[in-house]
């Protein structure tokens, strides 16, 4: 009987540190994520250094799914740079371009208008009523590097949710079972 | 302890002798593969678009430009207090050393740059267009401008001011470039008209 109760023991051990190790790498994974959203975060100094491009009002230049890295620097706002604003009352940034800038003299505060390349109007409709200007408040960042395409996942993810649980499942269900 | 565990099927392959077994049939497996061809699929195409991206540092534009305020059509103070003034303007430009094979398209834009006793800097767009490839990339454009030029305040009888043509190059993938040539030596009329 005792060999059975060894055997028993060894598998036991066995299977807890595979579990654990399983969780570990499952761990590590969640963590290397975060480090580099983290680390993206402290680098460009933007709340949200990559975004995806929902709306076709900066086509032909950004298409709905195109991704973008923010830059949040000191520098000045200049006409012409593609800013990402938040305007008040509204929850989803917006992708624009700066078409007219009054920077104080005393204080260096900033009046910016903004408008999108594909757009007939400027975006004082798109801004909280009665709200003229964007201020340095409202810029979350500028635009400063490019990828097509790749933001369709997370368009896809976000409008057919079914899908990604689909994928969590599928991605659990392999960290689960694979045994390296 | 092998012998042991050789005996029940259900472990074997759980220890060692069969341990190999399954991590072999693991490797050969089909998500193995497709997991291992993605990441190089990834990666290559990674490298590759950065590679593209680093080619147009090597591209030295040369571009140029030449713009003349045709008309004055009116000037005038809003009831509000601001200066607006309506122009018309012949805009010539040669942007195509600006295109490499990374280019998708040139946004160019003409702004009014200017100073006053309240802002250190004023930027107002005039006209702007995409430019989609570079056949279209020389061009002449006789315009008003696009966009209401309108002062924060009353400062525009006589001010002098640049006009700057500024451009950013929108890349197939990568880094964006801008940079603009800066045409001093404009000034508007004293009087309203």
């Amino acid at each position: 009987m005792g060999w059975i109760g060894e055997s028993v023991d060894s598998i036991k051990s066995l299977q807890i540190r595979q579990v654990l190790t399983q969780a570990v790498s499952l761990g590590m994974i969640v963590t290397s994520a975060l480090i580099i959203w983290k680390a993206l975060m402290c680098i460009t100094g933007s709340e949200s250094p990559v975004v995806v491009v929902l709306s076709g009002s900066m086509e032909p230049g950004f298409k709905r799914g195109d991704i973008l890295f923010l830059h949040m620097s000191k520098d000045p706002i200049r006409a012409g740079e593609i800013v990402v604003f938040n305007v008040d009352g509204r929850e989803i940034p917006i992708v624009h371009r700066v078409i007219k800038v009054h920077e104080r003299q005393d204080t260096g505060e900033v009046d910016v208008l903004t408008k999108g390349d594909n757009n007939y109007g400027d975006d004082r409709l798109l801004y909280a009523h009665g709200q003229l200007w964007l201020q340095r408040h409202h810029i979350m960042g500028r635009a400063v590097g490019f990828l097509p395409y790749v933001g369709w996942v997370t368009i896809i993810m976000t409008e057919k949710p079914i899908i990604k649980y689909i994928l969590i499942g599928a991605l659990g269900l392999l960290v689960i079972t694979s045994k390296d | 302890m092998t012998t042991l565990i050789l005996g029940d099927n259900y472990n074997a392959k759980m220890v060692s002798p069969g341990f190999s077994f399954s991590l072999c049939l693991n490797m050969h497996s089909f998500g193995y593969r497709a997991n291992a061809l993605l990441t190089f699929a990834v990666t290559i195409l990674a490298l590759m678009c950065a590679m593209a991206s680093l080619t147009d540092n090597f591209n030295a534009p040369t571009p140029t430009a030449h713009v003349q305020v045709f008309n004055i059509n009116w000037f005038q103070k809003q009831p509000n207090g601001n200066d607006e003034v309506s122009m018309t303007l012949n805009i010539s430009a040669d942007l195509q050393s600006l295109f490499t094979w990374n280019t998708k398209q040139v946004f160019v834009f003409l702004a009014a740059e200017y100073e006053t006793y309240k802002n250190s800097l004023n930027q107002i767009s005039l006209w702007d267009g995409i430019i989609p490839s570079k056949e279209h990339a020389k061009f002449w454009i006789h315009t008003s401008n696009k966009y209401r030029f309108i002062d924060q305040g009353s400062n525009l009888r006589g001010k002098e001011y640049n006009l700057t043509m500024h451009w950013h190059v929108m890349p197939k993938t990568g880094k964006m470039f801008a940079d603009k040539i800066v045409m001093p030596g404009y000034r508007l009329p004293e009087e309203y008209r």
